[in-house]
């Protein structure tokens, strides 16, 4: 956007007025975008509908685009300023820093899967008892928990280039399966797991196999079609699903079968321990840890097998993979069965950790929630999944305990309204400032002599 | 709050034409919001996700608009009122068409195929959030702005009435229908639309505008969501911040039913779409009518992707 909100730059006048020419025009396109919508608020009055005004807030928004806007243009002159006194640099693509990067990725992977093993002790060292770091590690469960359902969706839209928007519906099948199974069948929660994992699996080759011949948007839309219309069937299922009520009282996770209960038979007792409401929430924190890494190991593996460089080559090059004798169908079919067998699983996982749930936690939102933490960190990039999964899930509760902003905005400020909005626009910002993620290096799985890192300018992730 | 759906389904002739003229209205608020996505998708090849969102922005702001008109500045006719905030309504979303093309997907033009996708599903989380932040969660309610119709013909005590809403609703779809085929088909700016349609490059090279005629395209597409906005909210009387995402899937249905980039083909799937939620809702079970518009979707999609008025798009290597 450095070119300026109009294109047609006036002949004559200053720079610097022309700068700010440039800002009144931001600032006033902003006010008529705020016009109706922000001036006026409507409230339920006793007559209908109630108007309170609001221009101060309008005066402000305005204000602080016009200053924004300002700034930027004036640090973009004086860089130019520079640029043109100093020589031009190439523009690296190839080379030394993707190697750098691809070292610093390696470093903070060992460092977040140090953390990872050892967050509730650390969190409990630092909040002084179990109990107290409760809050921490439910955190942590949250967001590995984005971070598995990340890397599951990575495998479809990183590595085979399937733009699904319909993935939680997957996620749901495998949340049903085990609310189901358990609460009719009383099979518990162990053997649930794999289960969930086969019926989304088998989901997945049942919704992927009449989109095999879309591709791009179509095959996106369609997915989301597909999505809704599993959420929708739940809703409406009474008899089966519970509809909107959902399912309630779903058995809770055993550590292998024995229960943690503060009786005889319980956790604590078996192994010498006091009981400890904790070692439930401890304990489901490592099974989404382990389950995280599963999927993340299975990905790593299956990239270096035959199965995974077809899923490269079909998403670099579609008509070029059949031409070379790949079996399109099976990669397609692979790729979404395997990415919503993770789905699945981390569905069972939600649903033994809630105990409780509904179609409403299924809704396309959460596709595009699980999407964008894909998009944010990079596709394809393991490494950039989790950590776009712990800005995107993390960040917001982070803000939440930041009290100098209920200082600046006033007692009523809950910056919890504001994660949604902030996210629809670091998607589009992603887009526009770095298509390819926060990791925008990638390693080609196959590489003649040295391995080396490129930029994710050379792979067409996401072609479809 | 669709008249007639609780009567008996039996195959009644009076029943029939009732949810005729319930289809035909739904369907030409569908056929409104569908100009928009294919207009977009004939220009730039992009599924503009959040154009069902910019429908739902433009109600809002006609229901802000109207209710200052008619509370504050004591406007008493409904005929002039509703003539106002059609008009601002369509200049105000009209801007907000503008600014998103400028900000979220011309800076995307040339990367790779599916950044303009995500950017436009993160456009439309942010309009539906935006408003929610701006206006509340809850539903508004307006004030019945214009009740009565007229009977069109009685038969045992069920009567088939064609209320002066849909009237409106109809008549006013006709009429800017009619402005707007003229628009593309008669004007510079509709040569210039077309010509960009058929080859970006080509028409570069020929001097056309490209940038400016690609953000025309959203000016418009967005104008006439308002109108659909505008008319949607004077159907239903209520408008939440969620209600972009479905009305704006079942217009991406009509668009693609009718031939993506085609225009005639819009308001044709539009009208489909339309008779098929009502007759749907009517005989079968109101409860699965959006399973049915999304099932259409994914049908026409898989076996017809370039649907009744569309060209077959063949990919060259």
């Amino acid at each position: 956007m450095a070119g300026g909100l109009m294109n047609t730059k006036p002949p004559g006048g200053s720079a610097l007025a022309d700068v700010v020419r440039d800002a009144g025009l931001y600032a006033l396109v902003a006010f008529g975008l705020c016009v109706p919508l922000i001036s006026y608020r409507t409230d339920p009055g006793p007559a209908g509908l109630d108007l309170t005004p609001r221009w101060p807030l309008v005066a402000g928004l305005c204000a602080a685009i016009f200053v924004v806007r300002l700034l930027q243009r004036l640090v973009l002159m004086r860089r130019d300023a520079r640029r043109a006194s100093a020589p031009a640099q190439t523009d690296e693509t190839l080379g030394l820093a993707p190697d750098a990067a691809i070292k610093l990725s390696t470093l903070a992977l060992w460092a977040f899967i140090g953390l990872a093993l050892t967050l509730p002790f650390v969190a409990a060292l630092a909040s002084g008892g179990l109990g107290e770091a409760r809050y921490w590690i439910d955190l942590g469960i949250l967001i590995l928990t984005y971070v598995m359902l990340g890397w599951g969706l990575n495998i479809v839209v990183g590595l085979a280039g399937l733009l699904d928007l319909g993935y939680v519906a997957f996620y749901a099948v495998g949340a049903y399966s085990y609310a189901l199974l358990a609460t009719t069948f009383g099979l518990s929660f162990w053997i649930c797991l794999p289960l969930a994992g086969l019926f989304a699996a088998l989901w997945g080759m049942l919704l992927g196999f009449p989109v095999l011949r879309l591709r791009g948007d179509y095959l996106a839309i369609v997915t989301l079609a597909f999505g809704e219309i599993i959420r929708l069937v739940l809703i409406n299922w009474v008899d089966v699903t519970g509809g909107g009520a959902g399912i309630s009282s779903i058995p809770r996770a055993t550590f292998f079968g024995i229960p943690f209960t503060a009786g005889e038979e319980g956790f604590a007792a078996r192994f010498g321990l006091t009981f400890d409401s904790m070692h439930r929430v401890v304990f489901l924190y490592y099974v989404i840890l382990a389950l995280a890494l599963i999927t993340n190991l299975v990905t790593l593996r299956l990239r270096r097998l035959p199965i995974g460089r077809a899923w490269e080559a079909l998403r670099e090059d579609e008509i070029a993979c059949r031409s070379l004798g790949i079996n399109t169908t099976t990669t397609k079919l692979t790729a979404f069965a395997l990415g919503a067998a993770f789905g699945g699983v981390a569905g069972s996982f939600f649903a033994v950790r809630q105990g409780f749930i509904s179609p409403e936690s299924f809704n396309f939102l959460e596709s595009a929630i699980i999407l964008a933490i894909v998009v944010l960190g990079g596709m394809g990039s393991q490494v950039g999944v989790a950590i776009a999964a712990i800005a995107m899930v993390g960040g917001p509760e982070m803000l939440r305990n930041l009290g100098f902003l209920k200082a600046v905005f006033g007692e009523g400020f809950d910056p919890n309204e504001y994660r949604l909005l902030l996210f629809g626009l670091a998607m589009v910002a992603m887009m526009v400032w770095r298509p390819r993620g926060l990791i925008s290096v990638r390693v080609p799985s196959v590489a003649l002599g040295k391995r080396r890192a490129i930029s994710g300018a050379h792979v067409s992730e996401g072609h479809g | 709050m669709i008249r007639g759906a609780a009567i008996g389904t039996d195959a009644r002739m009076d029943v029939f034409v009732q949810q005729l003229i319930n289809g035909l209205t739904l369907g030409s608020i569908y056929g409104l919001i569908a100009i928009g996505y294919t207009m977009v998708f004939g220009i730039i090849g992009m599924v503009n996700f959040a154009h069902g969102d910019v429908f739902m922005v433009s109600s809002f702001i006609a229901l802000i608009l109207f209710l200052i008109l008619t509370t504050w500045l004591g406007i008493s006719s409904i005929a002039l009122a509703l003539l106002i905030v059609l008009v601002l309504a369509m200049a105000l979303t009209a801007l907000w068409g503008w600014a998103i093309e400028r900000i979220a997907y011309r800076p995307l033009r040339g990367s790779f195929r599916l950044a303009p996708l995500i950017s436009a599903i993160g456009v439309s989380i942010f309009l539906s959030n935006f408003v929610q932040v701006a206006q509340g969660a809850r539903n508004k309610p307006t004030p019945p702005m214009l009740s009565g119709g007229i009977t069109l013909f009685e038969t045992d005590g069920y009567a088939v009435f064609l209320s002066y809403k849909q009237c409106l609703i109809m008549g006013v779809t006709v009429v800017l229908l009619t402005g707007f085929w003229y628009l593309v088909q008669r004007t510079p700016f509709g040569r210039a639309q077309r010509a960009c349609e058929q080859d970006r490059k080509m028409a570069a090279l020929l001097g056309i505008d490209v940038d400016r005629t690609i953000s025309l395209t959203f000016v418009l597409g967005a104008a006439l969501a308002a109108v659909a906005g505008v008319l949607y909210l004077l159907y239903y009387g209520v408008v939440s911040f969620s209600d972009g995402f479905v009305p704006g899937v079942k217009a991406f249905t009509a668009a693609v039913l009718g031939g993506i980039g085609s225009l005639p083909g819009a308001v044709l799937g539009g009208l489909i779409i339309g008779l098929i939620e009502t007759f749907w809702s009517a005989y079968f079970s109101i409860e699965y009518k959006d399973v049915a518009a999304f099932s259409i979707l994914a049908i026409v999609l898989i076996f017809m992707p370039s649907g009744i008025l569309g060209r077959a798009d063949i990919e060259k290597v």
